[in-house]
C-alpha cells in the first residue's frame, strides 16, 4: 500500500501574472508544478520568488509588508526578504526562484535553468 | 426463572457468563472513584461507534467533497448537527479520560505485577486514541486541520531511518492532498476501529480476570478488613450512573459550544496564525516551538522527536522499569517522574494556548 511515486512534473516556468497585479508590498501564491511559490513585490518596486514552503515543518508560509519579512504562522518563523531564516524554528533559507519581466508579464523560472 | 431466560440459558450458557461479571469485587475506599474513569472511557468510546457510523451515512471523502458534505451535515441533515457535535466533543472527552484513567493508575501503581500487559494495552489503546482524533481532525479538510495535518505528518517524517517511508505512507504522496483525505478517512473509520475493539477486549478481559488493584497501602490491610461491593450488578448500575451524567454533559456541551468548521483547506493559501492542532497534542507542539532551529548537532526537529520518543517509550515500559512496584513498596523516583509528566503536560499546554 506504499503509493507509487508520482511523476515529476516538469515545469520550469510559469507565469505569475501581469504587472499590475502586484502592487508594491504586495503578494501571491502560485504553484509550480507541485511547489507552491510566493511571489512578492517590495516597497521599493523590486520582484522576489520564494519557495513558499516553509523549510520547518511545511506549513506556507506569508509575506508581512510592514517589516518586509516572511512570517510563518505555525510556530512564527521569520525569514528576511531574501529568503534567509532570521528567527524562530526555521533551520534552512527558504528555495529561490528567479523572477524575469517580460513585456508586462512576471515570469518565474527554476533557478538552476536560469 | 422465566422461560424466556431457560431457553437461552440453556443455547449461551448465560449463567457461566453472569458467574463470570460477578467473580469481581471492587474495593471500597477512597480511591474508588478512580474506577470509574475507565468506564467512562469505554462508554465515550460506544458513543463515537454509533456517531461515527451515522456520519459516516452522509460524509465524502476527497478534496472537493469532504468539507460540503460536512457542512450538508450539520447545516441540512436532521439533526446531523447534533451527531456531528457529539462526535468532535466525545472524541476531546474520550482522550481526556484516557488521560486521567491513565495517570490514576499510574499513581496507584496499578501496573505493577501481574498487571504489566494490562498497562500495555492500555497504552497501545491511548496512541490508538491519539490516532483516531488526529485522522478524524482531517476530514473536515478546513485550513485547521489541513496545516495541522501538514505539520504533523512532517514530524512524523522527522523520525530517523522510517521518517521518510511514514511520511508517505501517511500522505498517500509527497504531499497532503486529497489522497491523504482518503487515506486518513480509511486509517480513521476501518483500520482504527478493527485494531481499538481486539485491544479494547484484551484490555477488559485482563480486568475481569485479575480484578481490581489497589494501592500497595490498601493491599497491606487485611483481606477480611477491606471493604468490596460485587462489580456485578452493584458497580455496574453505578457505571451507568455516571455514564447518564457525561451523557447530560456532553449533550449540553454540543448545543452551548459548538465547533467551528472554519474555512476550506486551499493549498495556495498562507497558513493562517492560529494554526494549532488539538489541545492533546498542544504540550508536544508548544515543546517543538520552543527548540531552537539547531540543538547540538541535530535539527531542532529531530531532537523534539527523539526526546518524545525516549520518554514515550520509557512510559509505555514503565511496570518493568519500576522494580520496586514488584514488591508492593511505592518507588518515590517514579512517582515524581509522574508529577513532573503532569506538571509539564498543564504548562506547557496553557502557554500553548497563551501564546
Ligand atoms: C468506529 C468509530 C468511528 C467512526 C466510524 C468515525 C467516523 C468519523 C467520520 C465519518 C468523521 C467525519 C465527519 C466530521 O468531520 O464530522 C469523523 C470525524 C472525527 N472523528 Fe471519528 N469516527 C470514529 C471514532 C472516533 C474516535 C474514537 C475518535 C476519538 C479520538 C474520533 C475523533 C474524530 C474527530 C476529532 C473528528 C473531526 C470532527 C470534526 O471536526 O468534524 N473518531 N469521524
Ligand atoms: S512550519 Fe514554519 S515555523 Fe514551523
Amino acid at each position: 500500500m506504499i503509493p507509487p511515486d508520482a511523476p515529476e512534473l516538469n515545469i520550469n516556468q510559469i507565469e505569475a501574472g501581469t504587472f499590475s497585479d502586484f502592487p508594491k508590498g504586495s503578494s501571491k501564491i502560485i504553484r509550480m508544478g507541485r511547489i507552491p511559490v510566493i511571489v512578492l513585490r517590495k516597497k521599493n518596486g523590486d520582484f522576489k520568488a520564494l519557495e513558499a514552503t516553509c523549510t520547518h515543518l511545511d506549513c506556507t508560509v506569508q509575506f508581512k509588508t510592514d517589516t518586509e519579512q516572511i512570517w510563518c504562522a505555525c510556530h512564527n518563523g521569520f525569514y528576511d526578504v531574501e529568503g534567509r531564516n532570521i528567527s524562530g524554528p526555521p533551520p534552512r533559507p527558504l528555495g529561490q526562484f528567479n523572477v524575469t519581466l517580460k513585456d508586462d508579464k512576471v515570469i518565474i523560472t527554476k533557478q538552476e535553468l536560469a | 426463572m422465566s422461560k424466556f431466560y431457560q431457553w437461552i440459558n440453556e443455547r449461551l450458557e448465560l449463567d457461566d457468563a453472569i458467574k463470570f461479571a460477578k467473580k469481581k469485587r471492587v474495593p471500597i475506599f477512597y480511591g474508588t472513584v478512580w474506577y470509574y474513569l475507565g468506564g467512562v472511557s469505554l462508554f465515550l468510546f460506544a458513543i463515537q461507534l454509533v456517531t461515527g457510523i451515522l456520519l459516516v451515512l452522509y460524509y465524502q471523502p476527497g478534496a472537493e467533497t469532504a468539507f460540503e458534505s460536512v457542512k450538508f451535515i450539520v447545516s441540512k441533515v436532521e439533526f446531523g448537527w447534533l451527531i456531528r457535535e457529539i462526535h468532535s466533543w466525545s472524541a476531546n472527552l474520550f482522550i481526556l479520560f484516557v488521560f486521567f484513567h491513565m495517570f490514576t493508575v499510574f499513581f496507584a501503581k496499578a501496573y505493577r505485577k501481574p498487571r504489566e500487559m494490562t498497562w500495555i494495552t492500555g497504552m497501545l489503546l491511548l496512541v490508538l486514541g491519539l490516532a483516531f482524533g488526529f485522522s478524524g481532525y482531517l476530514l473536515p479538510w478546513n485550513e485547521l486541520a489541513y496545516f495541522a495535518t501538514k505539520v504533523g505528518s512532517d514530524i512524523a517524517g522527522a523520525i530517523p531511518w522510517v521518517g521518510e517511508f511514514m511520511l508517505r505512507v501517511l500522505r498517500a504522496g509527497d504531499e497532503v492532498t486529497g489522497a491523504t483525505l482518503t487515506r486518513f478517512y480509511g486509517i480513521h473509520i476501518a483500520i482504527l476501529p478493527g485494531i481499538f475493539t481486539v485491544l479494547l477486549v484484551m484490555h477488559l478481559m485482563m480486568v475481569q480476570f485479575q480484578g481490581m488493584s489497589v494501592p500497595p497501602e490498601i493491599e497491606k490491610i487485611p483481606e477480611e478488613k477491606r471493604k468490596t461491593i460485587p462489580f456485578f450488578p452493584d458497580f455496574v448500575l453505578r457505571d451507568f450512573m455516571v455514564w447518564l451524567i457525561v451523557l447530560n454533559i456532553i449533550a449540553l456541551l454540543a448545543v452551548f459550544f459548538p465547533w467551528e468548521l472554519g474555512q476550506k483547506a486551499n493549498p495556495l493559501v498562507s497558513a493562517p496564525a492560529g494554526i494549532r492542532p488539538e489541545w492533546y497534542f498542544m504540550f508536544m507542539f508548544q515543546t517543538l516551538k520552543m527548540i531552537p532551529a539547531h540543538v547540538l548537532f541535530l535539527e531542532g526537529e529531530l531532537f523534539g522527536v527523539m526526546l518524545f520518543g525516549v520518554g514515550g517509550l520509557i512510559w509505555f515500559f514503565v511496570p518493568f522499569l519500576d522494580k520496586k512496584s514488584h514488591m508492593g513498596i511505592r518507588s518515590r523516583f517514579w512517582t515524581w517522574f509522574g508529577i513532573f509528566l503532569v506538571v509539564y503536560i498543564i504548562i506547557l499546554t496553557i502557554w500553548g494556548y497563551l501564546v
